[in-house]
């Protein structure tokens, strides 16, 4: 057995839906941001609840990244694959780097589970020398579980249950890891279940003790710290961070958080979250469905709140109408798209950019609305605060667009102190004789006058408004008039959004990457290293995309080309090209997963050396 | 009122110009709204009117409260926003048949079923005016529309069944042509804390003039509506003269004559069967009920709403941003 310091590696767990998978790995992410690596996460669900067991279908994973060095992505290959069953290893053998390591359950590997992923008669990978370019460890995890509890009186069921934590003891000996975090988490989880919480324990250090003594695994590993900027981090989740910033957005601006949202993957984690903050005064509710979710946050605008809606794709072209209603109310009001596979019902688990153009342009009339988009797990909390900040202080519904790569991933944040967080001005309208509704600041910005202000009864609505009264009007050149005021009034949001920055690489550079959205890790990880190796290239990833940073144009008009990589099959390209006529480059990939960076590195060389 | 301010009926009225059709019946339930807004002790600025699109659907312009016109359908689901955010406020939602019971009628059952303190006024014309002249959900079958020229094969929803079905805490029924029945309704529905339903049956002079002709013209009105009243015997007709014996589970007309009043059916409104029965009284058969047919009180969605973040601030105390921030598990890297 040989100890080898490894800078990055990066491991797969995967097993049936049932068994414990996304457990297993978050406990080793959490072990491992504790440890001080830094990492990259993102799970791999079935879009089944249970798919029946052993299939192909059923197939759960979790794919964590972490090093020494800088992490930008779950990683493109794997070091590692840990699979509980053979459908698991069928699944995701693609993914595992050549030379690498497989664990594997052996006893997932029998003939009912063979047959269930396909395998004919006499065919079984472990066996027919099909796996000769990796290293195999097979162990009987199943029976080594099962004799690890034999004393105990729990029942087979129970005790199967308990082989995750085997998995995880074992891959915590092979990178060097304490098990102290994982068992507290345990006497947590099963406080009330003394027999269960001594089961796991028991079998996650028989794992550890396995992998040390049986002398089966060829390497230990060691990951030593990274070095990252110094100060205070928490693991984050996307959708998580997404929740304290809308927390973080309601205490900054003393506006009560409404959020109202209708159960939907991937954004029903954001309301699980604020479900649990009530003692933030956060009211939360869950409407009959998509359309009274974005109608009952318009509702509580009118009334004051800070209000929220949250839905993926389907979802936004339900409440479509609604956001016209509230763009033509002027209300503040924040829509998060976590954009998923589509159209229709599409990819539900799976990871896509393609609701842009919705966001952009999927509403009747011409109804041009905020877009900002976060770009990594952790910046979703910025975001959430920023996209606020536009909708109250601007009077107008903001799209925020996530997506199921980062709402479901994770990353080690410097998490902010409060006292750090700016304060979002509000300014409600008061009491007074010469109010009219629809009268605008400098910035082209009616005021939020809200029931219970005396003296500032007023009527709103869909209908097209006069000039100043807000009065209904069906005059032309009103229209005209108002058409281009509200225009005016978002593109003029421009003056209140920071430069768009260089995010790496040199101005003037000979070919700029352009991104928006969870493509950055992925880019920022290519670029990194070409610009190393001394290519003229440099990275742009845009936060505002409704409108664009005012120097955009200057930044973009510097490079001789331009690459778009986009989850999608090409939209900001679209939008680059229509606004600033240039001869943008779009790279698009549309397999519900994210660009690996040798894939955008692959590209970015072809263009740089004229191939 | 806490500040002694006495509003009249005017001060309800905006400076819009109401553009209903000449001799629409929305102009007398505009009116009773406005002659009742200065009983009902809520200082102006706190009342909003919420509408949703259709001819009644204007209303909220002329109120001078806040107001809004939403879009199709949703008033119901705006207000229930607005009173989960606004407990405060006085919520009233304007909406006709085609707007809570065909496009709307989803958000109409949840808003019932999760009982926020609102009131909904249904202008009940079973027909479509702002689109000149369809047939509705309420319209009865047979009837001869420009979409349905050889008569509509729908059948029609029975609004307060539904209502009721969909456990309505309030449910009551009035006219546009009874100006008194009509402000004391108002009035009982705003008393009611919980969602309360009053449909209103009103007169489309245009598209569907005379839908309920036989229930407001003097020569057979007596026959075919029934006033309920609280505790008193269900009886109509001329001087009273008819009136509704249960006998077990089924309803029978029978003449006061030969029956005494205390064999009659006495109106409970807290009687949720009876008041089920009541809705039932939908064909010729029997006369058309008016009046409150139940209420009953029950926990309001704001209340159970306010009681669950009081509890957290009890047990947890207030939220402290921080501690929210930094999460169970850290690292400092120096």
């Amino acid at each position: 057995m040989t100890q080898e310091t490894v800078e990055k590696v990066v491991i797969f767990f995967a097993g049936d839906s049932g068994d414990g998978i996304q457990l297993t790995g978050s406990q080793f992410t959490n072990t491992t941001a504790l440890y001080g690596n830094d990492l990259s996460t993102i799970p791999d669900f079935p879009a089944e609840i249970r798919a029946p067991q052993g299939t192909l279908a059923g197939v759960s994973g979790f794919q964590i990244s972490f090093g020494s060095t800088e992490i930008f992505t779950p990683g493109d290959e794997c070091d590692v694959l840990v699979v509980m069953n053979v459908a698991a290893l069928k699944a995701n053998l693609k993914r595992l780097k050549k030379g690498g390591i497989i664990i594997a359950n052996s006893d997932g590997f029998d003939k009912k589970n063979l047959r269930l992923a396909g395998y004919g008669d006499n065919q079984n990978p472990i066996t027919d020398n099909s796996l000769s370019n990796y290293l195999v460890n097979e162990i009987n995890i199943s029976k080594l579980t099962r004799e690890c509890l034999v004393d105990t009186s729990l029942g087979t069921k129970e005790k199967d249950r308990c082989k995750n934590m085997f998995v995880l003891g074992f891959v915590y000996w092979m990178y060097n890891r304490s098990l102290e975090h994982t068992i507290h988490f345990l006497n947590q989880k099963f406080k009330h279940k003394k027999e269960v919480l001594d089961a796991n324990v028991k079998v996650l250090k028989a794992g550890y003790n396995f992998a040390n003594t049986c002398e089966i695994s060829s390497s230990r590993f060691e990951v030593k710290p990274a070095k990252m900027k110094e100060g205070t981090y928490r693991n984050i989740v996307g959708n998580q961070a997404l929740a304290l910033g809308l927390i973080a957005a309601s205490q900054q601006s003393n506006l009560e958080l409404f959020y109202a949202s209708y159960p939907i993957t991937p954004a029903s984690d954001i309301l699980h979250e604020l479900a649990k903050h009530k003692n933030f005064g956060v009211k939360s509710f869950q409407a009959e469905d998509e359309i009274a979710a974005v109608s009952a946050a318009i509702g509580a605008s009118f009334g004051g709140s800070l209000a929220v809606t949250a839905t993926s794709g389907p979802g936004v072209a339900l409440k479509a109408e609604a956001i016209g209603l509230a763009f033509m109310l002027e209300l503040p009001l924040l829509i998060i798209n976590v954009q998923r596979g589509g159209p229709s019902t599409g990819l539900p688990t799976k990871t896509e950019q393609a609701d842009l153009l919705q966001a952009m342009y999927g509403r009747n009339g011409e109804a041009p609305i905020p877009v900002i988009a976060s770009s990594t797990p952790s910046d979703c909390f910025e975001v959430a605060f920023e996209a606020c900040r536009i909708a109250i202080q601007h009077m107008t519904p903001v799209f925020l667009l996530s997506d199921g790569y980062i709402a479901n991933g994770a990353e080690p944040w410097m998490f902010p102190s409060a006292k750090d967080l700016s304060n979002i001005e509000v300014s409600k309208a008061q009491e007074r004789t010469d109010y009219l509704p629809y009268q605008r600041d400098d910035k082209h910005v009616r005021e939020w006058a809200i029931p219970g202000t005396p003296g500032l009864e007023h009527r709103i609505g869909g209908l097209e408004k006069e000039h100043n009264t807000g009065n209904v009007s069906y005059d032309s050149d009103n229209h005209e008039f108002m058409v281009k005021l509200r225009a005016k009034k978002v593109s003029t949001i421009a003056n209140f959004i920071p430069h768009q920055q260089i995010d790496s690489g040199i101005e003037n550079a000979k070919v700029l990457i352009v991104g928006w959205g969870s493509t950055y890790g992925a880019i920022k990880a290519a670029v990194k290293e070409l610009f190393e190796s001394g290519y003229s290239i440099a990275h742009v990833h845009l936060r505002y995309i409704k409108p664009f940073p005012h120097n955009l144009e200057s930044l973009l008009k510097q490079s001789e080309h331009i690459l778009v990589p986009e989850i999608n099959n090409g939209q900001l390209v679209k939008i680059l090209r229509d606004e600033f006529l240039i001869d943008a480059i779009s790279m698009t990939k549309i397999k519900g997963i994210p660009f690996e960076s040798r894939e955008i590195k692959q590209r970015i060389i072809e263009l740089h050396d004229g191939k | 009122m806490t500040e002694n301010k006495t509003y009249t009926s005017k001060d309800f009225s905006s400076d819009q110009e109401v553009r209903w059709c000449p001799g629409c019946g929305d102009y007398s339930i505009l009116k009773q709204v406005q002659s009742v807004m200065p009983d009902i002790g809520v200082k102006k600025e706190d009342i909003v009117f919420i509408s949703g699109i259709g001819c009644s659907s204007r209303f909220p312009y002329y109120m001078n409260t806040y107001g809004m016109h939403s879009i199709h359908g949703r008033a119901t689901a705006i207000a229930s926003g607005l009173k989960a955010a606004r407990p405060d406020l006085s919520v009233w939602i304007i909406t006709g048949d085609g707007d809570s019971l065909s496009i709307g009628g989803n958000h109409l059952i949840h808003l019932l079923r999760r009982n926020f303190d609102t009131n909904v006024l249904l202008f009940n014309n079973q027909i479509y005016g702002l689109t000149k002249g369809q047939y509705s959900p309420t319209s009865e079958k047979g009837k001869k529309t420009k979409s349905t020229p050889m008569g509509s094969i729908d059948h029609p929803f029975n609004p307060l069944a539904l209502c009721l079905g969909a456990d309505a805490s309030f449910v009551a029924r009035t006219m546009d042509r009874d100006p008194l029945h009509l402000r004391k309704m108002l009035k009982r529905s705003n008393e009611h804390k919980g969602t309360s339903m009053l449909e209103i049956y009103q007169n489309c002079n245009v598209f569907n003039d005379g839908a309920f002709f036989a229930m407001t013209d003097k020569e057979t009105k007596m026959n075919t509506t029934l006033f309920l009243e609280q505790h008193q015997p269900l009886t109509f007709g001329v001087n009273n003269s008819k009136g509704i014996r249960l006998d077990g589970l089924s309803p029978q007309i029978v003449s006061v004559e030969d029956y005494s009043v205390d064999d009659l059916w006495i109106h409970d409104e807290t009687d949720r069967v009876k008041a089920t029965m009541l809705s039932r009284f939908f064909g010729h058969d029997f006369p058309r009920p008016f009046g409150v047919f139940y209420a009953e009180q029950r926990v309001t969605y704001e209340d159970a709403l306010i009681n669950q973040i009081d509890e957290v601030l009890h047990a947890k105390g207030k939220g402290d941003l921080d501690i929210l921030l930094r999460g169970t598990n850290t690292w400092t890297i120096d």
